[in-house]
């Protein structure tokens, strides 16, 4: 009781990071069975397949994912590549320097 | 009065804003900055569909239509204003008045587009956007806003050049100056240069990299109001101009594509949401692109809840910046224990962005995506579908998470300002109240539509696809680790290019310049010295061998007298005697010439 200062830190505790993954987890297979109950018009045959959408957004993400780890071989470089970041420890003035609100 | 005041265009209440802007001070100011796009709002409102003002020009040509009124531009002309009023409420901490006064230009001249009747008067505020917007980025006053602005204006005026060609094109050969949809079957070079201009200000593939390399450099509020306008306002000018121009469709599919690949790179917070625009500009090219009634209206939704969201996200990311001073991905963290209502406002944007139910974007966007499939098209619907998963990938759940979450890095900045609270209250109120009354929106769209978002299927089968999204998001999440790095883009072609086309011009052209210098100013003009110093005392010279030799000379003697004349004709000390004797002899052979 004393400690009524004490910070706000729920998403950092391993039980709530838990309770996510078992909602995440949740949401995915309701989103599915709800299917069963909903009355479907696919316009292109393909997309009348059961769980289509589940599948489109699980296996095009992975593919979107995988890509951009091969295009970031190619195509990262360090911050300092264009020789730019000479100023980085200049606060531009749009920045809140503590005192003003 | 009334008639004189409806047929005031927009824009000019915003420039003469500009003009009392820089007059204020304080918080004076501020307020006026708030009110003044309100009452444009209004002002735009009360302008009726009828016949605009129309102002002679030269006299072959029509006259100029400054103030064209219809659905399409008054939809424009809403958000336009709308995101104007609650950035500058945002801006309440700005202390300068530079930045503003160039924000107000440059919204000005953007509602000068969307209301042009005639390309004459789009194409002057069309360079005047380009021109102003430079200054707003320029505003942040650091070396790399300056370097990235001088980029920025190098392709802006390309872009401008495109147009500014393709209308003199247009015009000379068909002799009309009225901006309308152009024909797709009568499509020749004037037309194309006119879409090529349209499309490097929509951030188009390859004219992409000016956004993401020039936003994120302008400062927490520049890169707020920055974020609305030029793209949008392309996008107009592509529904007006160009529907149903097929290659918009790849066009828009490639920039919804890119945007995602590239946001999921990137460290950068703000350049994450940079290329996020062009994420969603794609969907609206796309749409363009389809050109149906449903597509266009789709696209006119779309982008009028994309600027509400989109802004709702600068702010939040532009808060973070203002109170931790950092903007990578990699410094950021954890900010959900002193920033939650930064955090709770971002997520909406970022809900919203997504299309998650309930959100603008479930209203707006999937109305593209319904026109894709009314006009069966496969491969175009699939790729929007795939691009609006990636959607919630990069901007939905990236961007928060690596801000507002992931490991804490022991940032304790204070929650944002109040005002900056109130502007991200009321978009983040606006995207949840067009995601549950979308009627509201198609009330002001230019074509009606017979659309409804809310249906079990549609619910059921948006949920699968941003559900699953997330799983992928969170099983892959080592991989999506952030680095501390950037990405080439097609920046890198002028950046190093540009560099690389100094050195070779300077090697080739100063390098033949030095040595046309070295062989004119330094070798020549020595050997010519040398040669006015000594040439007359060595022909001498030469010319009295002869005689020294008639007078019995040896070779060491002729030598000697030689050297001797020479060093005498180079200080010029003759002794009197040789001088007349050379004078006498010259008399002779003058006499000698004459008498020949």
């Amino acid at each position: 009781m004393a400690q009524q200062k004490k910070e706000f830190d729920w998403f950092d505790r391993p039980s709530s990071r838990r309770l996510l993954w078992r909602l995440l987890w949740g949401a995915c297979a309701l989103s599915v069975v709800a299917e069963l109950f909903v009355h479907r018009h696919p316009y292109f045959g393909i997309d009348g397949i059961f769980g289509f959408y589940a599948l489109l957004g699980f296996i095009g993400c992975t593919v979107m994912i995988l890509l951009e780890k091969g295009l970031g071989k190619w195509v990262k470089r360090s911050e300092d590549y264009y020789n730019d970041h000479i100023e980085d420890d200049v606060i531009p003035e749009d920045i809140d320097d503590g005192h003003a609100d | 009065m009334t008639a004189m005041l409806t047929d005031i265009p927009p824009s000019l209440l915003l420039f003469a804003g500009a003009l009392i802007t820089m007059l204020l001070r304080g918080r004076a100011r501020n307020i006026f900055l708030v009110v003044l796009p309100a009452y444009t709002f209004w002002h735009i409102s009360q302008l009726s569909f009828s016949e605009g003002p129309k102002m002679e020009f030269l006299p072959t040509f029509d006259a100029l239509e400054p103030l064209r009124v219809d659905k399409l531009s008054k939809a424009f002309g809403y958000i336009f204003t709308l995101n104007a009023a609650v950035a500058f409420l945002f801006a309440f901490y700005v202390k300068k008045a530079f930045q503003h006064v160039w924000a107000l230009v440059y919204i000005g001249a953007a509602l000068g587009v969307i209301f042009a009747g005639d390309l004459i008067t789009l194409y002057v505020y069309w360079e005047l956007m380009a021109i102003s917007s430079a200054f707003v980025i320029i505003a942040r006053n650091t070396l790399r806003a300056k370097q990235a602005t001088f980029r920025y204006v190098m392709v802006h005026i390309f872009g401008g050049l495109l147009l500014l060609a393709g209308i003199v094109m247009t015009v000379s050969s068909s002799g009309s100056i009225a901006f309308d949809s152009f024909d797709y079957a009568d499509a020749n070079l004037g037309t194309w240069l006119i879409l090529a201009g349209f499309l490097v200000n929509a951030a188009a593939p390859l004219f992409s990299s000016w956004l993401s390399d020039a936003y994120p450099e302008a400062s927490v509020t520049g890169g707020l109001i920055l974020s609305a306008y030029t793209t949008k306002t392309a996008v107009y000018t592509l529904l007006r101009g160009f529907p149903g121009w097929e290659p918009l469709m790849v066009i828009g599919c490639v920039m919804a594509v890119f945007g995602i690949m590239y946001a999921l790179l990137e460290n950068d917070m703000r350049r994450i949401l940079a290329y996020s625009i062009i994420n969603q500009v794609g969907f609206m090219v796309c749409a363009a692109g389809i050109g149906t009634k449903m597509a266009i209206a789709g696209a006119v939704a779309h982008a009028f809840c994309h600027i509400i969201y989109k802004s709702l996200l600068w702010m939040s990311a532009g808060a973070v910046l203002y109170r931790t001073g950092k903007s990578r991905c990699t410094d950021l963290g954890g900010l959900y224990k002193t920033m939650p209502w930064t955090l709770l406002f971002g997520g909406i944007g970022a809900l919203a962005i997504s299309a998650v139910p309930l959100t603008s974007g479930f209203t707006s966007k999937t109305i593209i995506i319904a026109a894709t499939e009314h006009e069966k098209l496969f491969w175009i619907w699939l790729i929007l579908e795939l691009a609006s998963a990636g959607v919630f990938l990069h901007a939905g759940i990236k961007f928060p998470y690596f801000v507002f979450f992931n490991q804490d890095k022991g940032l304790r900045p204070k929650e944002a300002p109040k005002t900056m609270l109130w502007a991200m209250g009321i978009l983040a109120f606006l995207c949840i109240w067009l995601g549950i009354r979308p009627q509201m929106l198609y009330d002001i769209l230019p074509y009606a539509v017979d659309y409804k978002a809310y249906t079990a299927s549609h619910l059921v089968t948006q949920m699968q696809l941003l559900m699953f999204s997330a799983l992928v998001f969170f099983l892959f999440l080592p991989l999506l680790k952030r680095t501390a790095t950037i990405s080439l883009d097609v920046d890198w072609f002028y950046r190093k290019g540009g560099v690389a086309f100094y050195r070779l011009m300077d090697k080739s052209l100063n390098g033949i310049n030095a040595k046309v210098a070295d062989v004119i100013a330094v070798r020549y003009t020595a050997w010519l010295g040398r040669f006015l110093r000594t040439a007359p005392a060595e022909i001498l010279g030469g010319l009295l061998v002869p005689y020294w030799m008639g007078i019995g000379l040896n070779s060491d003697e002729i030598a000697g007298r030689k050297a001797k004349l020479v060093l005498r004709a180079k200080r010029g000390a003759f002794p009197v005697g040789i001088t007349a004797c050379l004078a006498v002899m010259m008399l002779a052979i003058i006499y000698l010439v004459a008498l020949a």
